[in-house]
């Protein structure tokens, strides 16, 4: 009797303690990504590069960095989607990276929630960025990290296509004479244009080269120039210039619809050019044009080097150090190389322009192109975003005339 | 590996018994000590699912609730001082224009998929019982959609369906019939990611009531045949009837999958074109993830609605279920 009684315990305190080694098992899982639990030796770098693995370039410089500043480091990259909220997160728990690199557009709204330190606190040198790059990364008069490289869009073209239905890409200058040329393309059998219009943030940042470039603020949605970009978006879908399926588009499924050698135009970015050389056809690039005439700023994308704030003042020292190390116009070069963005410094413009010429208009369109979150929006823009994304759905799929469209946005926004 | 592991792990056991039998008061008799341990056997076997439902039940669903009930911006998210706001966050999903039809897309989701996924699933599931040369096999087939990651049947779908490019069109306009725009267009996209959920569904119907109908005596088949009873009477006279319970359940489980069925739709069409395939489900993760600026405090509250939904419906089965066992 005693004896079953006592096997009987046995069995439940093994499970006890099973559940208790798990439990701590689960803890200590968790707390690989945490600073806190490292040794005083081990620093922690969030990105953004889920596509990089330990052996690729990017991890070495990483390693490389720390190894120069004294310091080992813990990398963990995120899907970009993700970051925000882990860091965020992370924050909650004062448990920040030392050194967190994030899409432009979130800067402002980590500042806003308190996590980021300014270039004051951490004696960051930002001085050799480009000023309209490093406006992303400003609000209310402070900076709050460093832009690693950037990518804006501009429009691909199809030389075979055009030279088909005789357009000459010269004659393209503004929305009137791109309608024609689209026109001309249909004409000969060919399809016009791809871009992406999906109701995310992607959709927003693919619409506002036009909305921009008519003239447009993203604190008026509803002005009469922002209805002249919807409604040639419209235009375009009603006449069959551009596909209907480009208000599910996402930017990648819009560019494996111009890579399948068909479209005449594609709205892309920087980061599609490695496999634009593999599409197997001709092909050049031309800024986004503005309504009448000349380039329309492009927003620009790319991330920003960050300093969150730790409960330990003591590391941001060595944590500026990285952030240095990162962005010196060496490191600069083979990230932004390995990335296919555009080195935010002048200098190290000049010289990727110097190794690949291909790159000239992609320079020439960060260097007019605009931060979303600048002029001061700051974390206005994610909601002015939103509502944005939502019109241009509502437009294009006909449920609302692009009038009333932009105008529910703007009375949303308010 | 057993043995070194089990000889340490024996030790705090022992001081474990000895603390339980200790604890009695020295009065008692041995007769009254063995039910004490064995009370402190049941605890400690009830521990580890009570940690289970506390820490992965309890306390994520309380943060929940606490989230839905103050004012959370990013600043107040991070450093935990957000007030108490009481039901505001109610009050704004309440007075939101994409409410309305938010509902109305769950309703109409949830009924439609529920009622079709039965139906054929059910049709299905009869056929199959007839046994005839590779059912089996047949019935394995069709097991497929529910063994597939919801993202790869979605972007299958979402493939299949573009207006452009998609397969369906190509067969539409193979027949002479005007390519549909099944995702872009406002009024398409809802019946888009029903058709898809339904093909998803049926298996998980097919399997649950074909073993149900395994159940059934086929005695009973017999002596309605005797009484000469058609097919069709015989379905609804015996096969409907004593399928009721496994019916029920199959219902509930499939009003609560499809209640949160997220993955299909985002995938497919992120709720939109202008919230045309919103549901509860999106709609929460538009609210609290969807944007560069998450509004937590409103995409949790529109999460509690779907909890209180399932649970509304958790309990009328429970009470169905008691009624049936009484009577």
């Amino acid at each position: 009797m005693n004896r079953s009684a006592r096997s009987r315990l046995t069995a439940a305190a093994l499970t006890v303690a099973a559940v208790t080694v798990g439990a701590t098992a689960c803890s200590s899982g968790s707390g690989g990504t945490s600073t806190k639990a490292a040794d005083g030796g081990t620093y922690t770098i969030w990105d953004p590069y889920p596509q990089f693995d330990k052996s690729s370039a990017w991890a070495k410089l990483l390693a490389g960095c720390g190894t120069e500043a004294g310091v080992k480091i813990k990398r963990t990259s995120f899907d970009t989607s993700d970051l925000t909220n882990k860091a965020l997160l992370a924050a909650q728990q004062d448990n920040s990276a030392d050194v967190l690199i994030v899409d432009n557009p979130v800067v402002s709204t980590l500042a806003e929630a308190g996590v980021l330190t300014t270039t004051d606190d951490n004696k960051l040198d930002t001085s050799q960025a480009s000023p309209n790059l490093l406006a992303a990364g400003q609000s209310g008069g402070k900076t709050y990290g460093t832009p690693i490289g950037a990518n804006t869009l501009a429009l691909y073209y199809n030389k075979a296509v055009l030279k088909e239905a005789g357009v000459d890409i010269a004659s393209v200058k503004d929305w009137k004479s791109l309608t024609a040329a689209l026109a001309k393309v249909k004409a000969a059998g060919k399809k016009g244009i791809t871009f992406s219009a999906i109701g995310t943030e992607e959709g927003s940042f693919q619409f506002l080269p036009w909305f921009w470039g008519s003239g447009a603020q993203l604190t008026a949605l509803d002005s009469d120039r922002a209805v002249s970009a919807l409604s040639l978006w419209k235009t375009w879908l009603d006449k069959g210039y551009a596909p209907n399926s480009v208000i599910n588009n996402t930017q990648t499924t819009s560019w494996q619809e111009f890579a399948s050698g068909d479209y005449a135009f594609s709205e892309n970015g920087t980061w599609q050019l490695a496999n634009a050389d593999k599409a197997g056809f001709e092909y050049g690039v031309i800024p986004v044009p503005a309504a009448t005439g000349g380039d329309a700023a492009a927003p620009t994308g790319g991330e920003f080097v960050t300093i969150p704030v730790q409960g330990d003042t003591g590391r941001y020292a060595t944590s500026q150090k990285l952030v240095s190390c990162l962005t010196n116009s060496q490191n600069l070069l083979d990230t932004d190389t390995t990335l296919s963005y555009v080195a935010p410094t002048t200098e190290v413009q000049d010289k990727q322009v110097a190794a690949n010429p291909n790159l000239q208009p992609w320079v020439d369109a960060v260097k007019a192109a605009k931060g979303r979150t600048s002029d001061d929006l700051g974390t206005k823009y994610p909601k002015i975003s939103e509502q944005l994304w939502k019109a241009v759905q509502s437009a294009l799929s006909g449920s609302a005339s692009p009038k009333d469209a932009l105008d529910s946005a703007q009375s949303a926004v308010k | 590996m057993k043995h070194t592991t089990q000889s340490p792990d024996r030790r705090p056991v022992q001081s474990r018994n000895g603390a339980a039998t200790a604890a009695p008061p020295p009065a008692r008799t041995t007769t009254r000590r063995r039910p004490a341990s064995q009370q402190w056997a049941a605890w400690a076997f009830l521990t580890p699912v009570t940690l289970y439902l506390v820490l992965f039940y309890a306390y994520p669903l309380y943060r929940n609730i606490d989230l839905s009930l103050r004012n959370y911006t990013v600043r107040s998210f991070v450093q935990g001082d957000a007030p108490f706001t009481g039901l505001a966050n109610y009050r704004t999903v309440f007075d939101d224009p994409t409410f309305a039809p938010a509902l109305l897309h769950t309703v109409v989701f949830t009924t439609v998929c529920l009622v079709l996924q039965y139906a054929i699933g059910l049709a299905l599931a009869v056929f199959f019982h007839q046994h005839f040369p590779l059912s089996a096999t047949l019935r394995a087939l069709f097991l497929v959609p529910w063994l597939l990651p919801l993202i790869v049947s979605a972007s299958t779908w979402s493939w299949m369906l573009n207006s452009d490019s998609g397969i369906v069109n190509a067969t539409l306009h193979a027949v002479g019939i005007d390519p549909v725009n099944w995702l872009t267009s406002p009024s398409w996209a809802l019946t888009s990611v029903i058709i898809a959920n339904i093909w998803i569904g049926v298996p998980f119907n097919l399997v649950v009531l074909h073993s149900g109908l395994q159940s059934i005596p086929t005695s009973l088949y017999e002596a309605a045949a005797l009484d000469g009873a058609n097919a069709w009477q015989r379905f609804w006279r015996i096969t409907f009837p004593l399928l009721r319970p496994v019916s029920a359940i199959t219902l509930l489980l499939g009003l609560v999958y499809t209640l949160k069925v997220f993955d299909i739709i985002w995938i497919m069409t992120k709720g939109g074109p202008a919230d045309s395939s919103t549901t509860f489900a999106t709609w929460s993760y538009q609210l609290g993830f969807g944007n560069l600026l998450p509004a937590f405090g409103p995409g949790a509250a529109v999460g509690n609605l779907l909890v209180v939904a399932a649970l509304v419906f958790g309990l009328i089965y429970v009470r169905v279920q008691r009624k049936q066992a009484m009577s």
